[in-house]
């Protein structure tokens, strides 16, 4: 039997729906400490703040304890833990993608700039200092206890003995 | 720096390819990772990022050759009942490397809950 098809091509309609940002697992909620598990960072425990638009996860070391900036990171790349910190006195609102977009270098492609030595590096803005410090400062003035103190500056490894499907995290 | 000692992936040997008793697919590598002796086990490690590393003779910038090197791969399935995994890499591993060590990293990470 002929299979039936209409008489003049018609365009199927595909209704496009919108993206939804990945969904957090783990259980995962502000204040948690993950650990970073790939890049500069990895190994070491950093603070969850929130979820941003991309999906990307915003984290902070804080700074202070183990050189960790404010930074965005897959999930998954990190693992959470079932550590929790206070981070109710900090105010982190106003960071989005749009905060780590690069700044936009409007340099004409000329053939002198071309073979000119490199520009130096941009110095990190004072804007963005000032708002690790502010983040950092609601998060790291509520942690009293000594252990978490440490704990987030420690490094998380791998030793003898230790495999990554038994531990419980 | 990444000291020696920060170790975040697991250890895994590349027992040799997937094979029949005289047939063997180059394309598909199996990995015995260190602690895993069941299914269940090696169920953790599916989809996981895998790099065999190795050092090179000699570092050539102007040819691209770094004196270390890697070739990524991934673990795509459990290989029988005994913990043994199957990987496939970007290009296929060298008959050199059976017997060497294979990293086996902790990402991508999928939480249980």
């Amino acid at each position: 039997m002929v299979k039936w098809y209409p008489t003049e091509d018609v365009q199927k309609v595909r209704v496009k729906r919108a993206n939804k940002p990945t969904r957090l697992r783990g259980g995962v909620s502000p204040g948690q400490v993950l650990i970073l598990l790939a890049g500069k960072h990895q190994g070491k425990r950093v603070i969850f703040l929130k979820q941003l638009e991309g999906g990307l996860l915003l984290v902070t070391g804080p700074y202070k304890f183990n050189g960790v900036p404010l930074k965005r990171v897959p999930q998954a790349y990190t693992v959470p833990t079932s550590t929790k910190v206070n981070v109710s006195g900090s105010d982190f609102s106003k960071i989005n993608d749009a905060y780590f977009a690069k700044e936009k270098e409007n340099a004409k492609k000329t053939e002198e700039a071309f073979f000119a030595p490199k520009k130096e590096k941009k110095p990190f803005s004072d804007a963005k200092k000032a708002m690790q410090k502010s983040v950092d400062a609601g998060i790291a003035g509520k942690i009293t206890d000594p252990t978490v103190k440490k704990y987030l500056k420690t490094k998380f490894r791998l030793r003898n003995g230790m495999f990554p499907h038994t531990l419980k995290f | 720096m990444v000291k020696k000692q920060d170790r975040l992936y697991s250890r895994a040997i590349f027992l040799g390819y997937r094979r029949g008793i005289s047939l063997q697919n180059t394309n598909q590598g199996l990995l015995r990772v260190e602690g895993v002796k069941t299914k269940t086990d090696a169920k953790w490690y599916l989809g996981k990022r895998v790099a065999y590393v190795y050092r090179g003779k000699t570092a050539n910038k102007e040819k691209g050759l770094t004196k270390h090197r890697s070739i990524q791969g991934k673990v795509i399935a459990v290989h029988g009942d005994n913990g043994v995994v199957r990987a496939k890499f970007h290009h296929n591993l060298p008959g050199q490397a059976v017997g060497k060590l294979v990293r086996v990293m902790l990402y991508p990470f999928r939480p249980s809950n």
